[in-house]
């Protein structure tokens, strides 16, 4: 009797919640719209990868071992050479910003060479210095990639470049491909912004409407108003959590090497703790526009800077590292990253997800609280 | 019946909000009282009296500080929720969900009182019926009309019986038509269901209809009785009086109102005065304030009795109950006179927006120093009129002629000629009075020692404090600093936009104190109102009805032009909005 009036009254009350969304354009846009443009841009907007980059290229040594030296860059994809005559002439484009690099051959380039003393000059623009170090790879690698042509054809000098060889293999993006390492943090950065940005609207409005007035005198209980908010919400949230999924795997081909059953439980799971924030701001803000404020600056600026989801964490000092443990998305995005690239490892999914489970149970009492049918 | 304990019972309970300037104040201040099952009750009040208080205290929502709630026989501070599965509620805000549909609201509603599917269908088309929202079951509720929303906030509450219902303020903002169907389908109810009702209400005549009345003011239960029993404690000091010719008869309640050691309360009514003279007043001074008058006595009414509590209670000096003493003051009135003439006139004036046409061919005068009223439900197209007069939204099309500046071509000349007062007054509440005023003197264009001069002139006539800080001020305060800046510039026209709304009615009397000085004084002003009784100060009013003007004239015509010669101006009005739709409807049957 009692357990079916509580059933009574959450779907009534879901129902409700389901049609106020539904009939909210607005919502509906940030919710479904807003995904697919945030996956567009850092998709496609946000990358550390260099593609095209033109080096400048001084060629001093005009020998026929000057020009194989060089002959690298010109095959490499990431590169464009640019020839010019002088090195003047090379750093000019440099400052103005028309070149990423100057590649410069020595006059006595072909005589060191024979010497087993060969030096090519490198020079970055360092104001980017994440793409200087990338373009550093590039060229190097470039530059190896003769060298090794030359001991495949024995024409080289054994042991002149050093008696050491590195072997150097990179795992899980072996390409080192950015989107690989942005596209999974980036369910973490949707997850957020739908859960705590959506629902921080949600009891908020209904105090500035003053519904929640009238529907605090009927037999309606707290718990029964939190659930039936989280309800629908849940539910855009796994179809963003779909439509990142295929856009991971389809537009940027991200491997899923986890199963796809981890991925959706610590989603979910991170998902629910997220939507509960929101829910949890609206309820102490009683107002909108602070409220939808406050998800921002509390969720999604946090999931995007101290998460891990750009900056290694690793490398922050300590009160920031102490920060970053105390957001939820810092503990989802180490998991979901494993999740897609390396394979499932179902020690950290439970750990996560025991993690979240804590953070939801704590906001759902505080979330409760602030529904306790009162308005002192 | 016997054993049915009392709807409410209420011992020593008390309440403390903290203020706007910090300090805690008594919201409810020990208060004690009973109420019957089975009755009618009503809490009056001015705003801030505590109505809204006690209402959510007996629903649950608020934690007494002090003292003993309990209803139905339930101990509130025990069981709230005991307490909201028997009741229902309706808050000043009706708690309807704007986006959903009429029915989806009355769905919801039955769904969280777990009305039986069975007894629902038959409920709801009785509900319908009543409050004629029948053909509406699919209208989002957020789309009807103020009115509508109201009664179906009320069908809502009623989607089963409850065993005490509670209404608070169900008919504010809400048209007198509106008001009058409201109050029939809870006197059917009650007679259909016997439910009992709780309303807390600021209109005396809604007092006037139910079993019990509780007068409350400051947070404190001033008297309680049937209405007769209180209307009769104003019996004997009643009178009427009928001025010379010639005299508006606001002229002669002002000189009544200031002299307040003989006469309580004066309202001008139908071209007389009613007044209720002090209890031990001196007859022949009574008789020295109204040469060639002759005062009758007048039977009693609700509204005398309780001025009559109000200003017992009233401590001198409190508030701004008290009007400034501008009449024995030169007021600074216009200073650049055209002449005689109408100063504000309107000829075919049209708004529309997109498809809808909020003003539709109005033509008026407004003579110098004349008080012109606006009345007219909601969404009459009140607001648009005065806001194309005031020269802030263009015309459509039609003629606008104010001061003698015509406002489609010369917009700044004439709103430096005029003075505004908003309805929710434009002042920034963390300024002082005098910082307020004088950014506004420097608004409308005064400088230097001029502005300085003005500024100290009008605290002076208006009784200000210019330290305060404007956002703790009590609202019929403010009110009197938002007219100040409005008259700073020396106006010839002054526009009110729903002045004395929210206001106790004390500090209205005072209010239309003022307003009389103003026009004695040259002023015009033109005011919006929707207490209709507020008509009887102006000179003129205009009547409009969905954009129409319906009728326009001295209140003694419009009320004869109702057909109401004797009546209240509530009731003239509503017969003349009746009469319109009526023909409207008609004409629409003909095409």
């Amino acid at each position: 009797m009692n357990h079916s009036a509580f059933l009574t009254r959450l779907i009534a009350l879901i129902r409700k919640e389901t049609r106020q969304m539904l009939r909210d354009r607005s919502n509906l846009l940030v919710g479904l719209l807003l995904p697919v443009g945030l996956i567009l841009l850092f998709g496609y907007g946000l990358s550390f990868d260099v593609k095209n980059a033109p080096v400048a290229i001084v060629m001093e040594d005009t020998s026929a071992a000057a020009r194989e030296a060089v002959s690298g860059i010109e095959g490499s994809r990431y590169l464009v050479p640019v020839r010019t005559t002088s090195m003047r002439e090379a750093e000019d484009l440099l400052t103005s910003g028309r070149v990423d690099a100057i590649v410069r051959v020595p006059i006595d380039f072909a005589q060191a060479q024979a010497r087993g003393d060969a030096r090519i000059q490198l020079i970055l623009n360092g104001i980017d210095s994440t793409t200087a170090r990338s373009l550093e790879a590039y060229v190097g690698g470039a530059l190896g990639t003769v060298s090794l042509r030359r001991l495949d054809r024995g024409t080289g000098v054994p042991g002149s470049s050093g008696s050491v060889e590195i072997v150097q293999r990179t795992w899980f993006n072996e390409a080192g491909i950015s989107t690989w390492y942005l596209v999974p943090g980036l369910v973490v950065l949707i997850m957020t912004l739908v859960g705590a940005f959506l629902t921080s609207m949600l009891i908020a409005r209904e105090w500035e409407r003053g519904t929640l007035e009238a529907l605090f005198v009927t037999p309606v209980r707290p718990l029964e108003l939190v659930l039936a908010k989280l309800a629908p919400y849940l539910l855009v949230g796994v179809v963003d959590l779909a439509i990142c999924i295929v856009a991971a795997r389809v537009l940027f081909q991200v491997p899923i090497r986890g199963s796809l059953l981890a991925i959706f439980l610590t989603s979910v799971a991170y998902l629910i703790v997220s939507l509960l924030l929101g829910l949890f701001i609206s309820g102490i803000t009683r107002n909108q526009f602070a409220a939808s404020q406050m998800a921002l600056l509390t969720s999604f600026m946090p999931a995007l800077m101290l998460s891990g989801f750009v900056f290694d964490l690793r490398n922050v000092p300590l009160v920031v590292k102490i920060v970053s443990q105390i957001v939820p998305a810092t503990h989802f995005m180490g998991v979901i990253k494993t999740l897609f690239l390396a394979g499932t490892n179902w020690t950290m999914v439970a750990q996560s997800c025991a993690i979240m489970l804590g953070y939801a149970l704590l906001l759902l009492a505080l979330t409760w609280r602030t529904v306790r049918k009162r308005l002192d | 019946m016997t054993e049915t304990p009392p709807s409410v019972v209420i011992e020593g309970l008390s309440k403390r909000f903290d203020g706007p300037d910090g300090k805690p104040f008594e919201a409810i201040d020990n208060m004690s009282l009973t109420i019957r099952p089975g009755t009618l009750a009503a809490f009056v009040g001015p705003d801030g009296s505590g109505k809204t208080t006690l209402m959510r205290m007996m629903a649950g929502l608020l934690q007494p500080d002090d003292g003993s709630l309990h209803v139905l026989g339930i101990d509130l501070a025990e069981d709230p929720q005991a307490v909201q599965n028997r009741i229902s509620y309706m808050p000043q805000r009706f708690g309807l969900y704007e986006d959903l549909s009429v029915q989806e609201n009355l769905d919801l509603y039955a769904d969280l009182h777990g009305v039986p599917q069975d007894v629902r269908s038959e409920r709801f088309s009785r509900l319908l019926a009543m409050t004629d929202l029948a053909h509406f079951t699919g209208r989002p509720a957020g789309k009807l009309s103020g009115g509508m929303k109201q009664k179906l906030g009320l069908a809502c509450t009623l989607v089963r019986v409850p065993d005490l219902l509670l209404l608070d303020e169900p008919s504010v903002g809400v048209d007198p038509l509106s008001r009058r169907d409201l109050w029939e389908i809870i006197k059917q109810l009650i007679a259909e269901e016997g439910l009992s009702v709780i309303v807390s209400t600021a209109y005396m005549d809604e007092a006037g209809r139910c079993d019990h009345v509780f007068v409350l003011n400051g947070g404190r239960l001033l008297a309680e009785g049937t209405p007769a029993d209180l209307t009769a404690r104003a019996k004997g000091l009643t009178y009427v009086v009928t001025p010379q010719d010639g005299v508006p008869a606001r002229n002669l309640q002002a000189r009544l109102i200031d002299a307040p050691d003989l006469v309580v309360d004066a309202v001008p009514a139908g071209g007389r005065v009613h007044f209720i003279r002090q209890p031990d007043s001196d007859e022949a001074r009574l008789h020295a304030l109204l040469p060639d008058c002759d005062p009758q006595p007048r039977k009693e009414e609700l509204e005398d009795a309780f001025m009559l509590l109000l200003h017992q209670q009233d401590t001198p000096g409190q508030d701004a109950s008290t009007p400034p003493p501008l009449a024995s003051q030169e007021i600074h009135g216009p200073t650049n006179g055209h002449g005689e003439g109408p100063v504000i006139l309107v000829r075919d004036l049209v708004r529309r927006f997109g498809d809808f046409t909020a003003v539709a061919n109005t033509s008026f005068d407004v003579a110098r120093g004349e008080i012109f009223g606006l009345l007219g439900p909601n969404g009459a197209g009140k607001t648009t009129t005065f806001r194309m007069l005031c020269g802030l939204l263009p015309a459509t099309s039609g003629e606008l002629q104010v001061a003698g500046v015509n406002l489609r071509t010369a917009r700044s000349a004439a709103r430096a000629r005029i003075g505004y007062v908003a309805q929710k007054f434009a002042l920034y509440s963390n300024l002082t009075v005098y910082e307020n005023l004088d950014f506004f003197g420097g608004a409308y264009g005064l400088r230097g020692a001029r502005r300085r001069k003005r500024v100290e002139e009008i605290i002076c006539q208006f009784e200000l404090d210019p330290s305060a800080q404007s956002g703790n001020l009590p609202l019929g305060y403010k009110q009197r600093l938002a007219m100040a800046a409005g008259l700073l510039h020396e106006p010839e026209i002054l526009f009110l936009d729903e002045p004395t709304s929210g206001i106790d009615p004390l500090a209205r009397r005072a209010f239309w104190r003022t307003i009389t000085a103003l026009a004695q004084a040259g002023v015009t002003v033109v005011v919006t109102t929707h207490f209709m009784e507020e008509a009887e100060y102006c000179d003129r009013i205009a009547i409009q009805d969905a954009g129409r003007l319906l009728a326009i004239g001295t209140p003694q015509q419009v009320r004869e032009e109702s057909g109401l010669e004797g009546g209240h101006m509530n009731e003239a009005f509503i017969a003349i909005v009746e009469k319109a739709r009526a023909e409207e409807g008609q004409a629409q049957e003909a095409a």
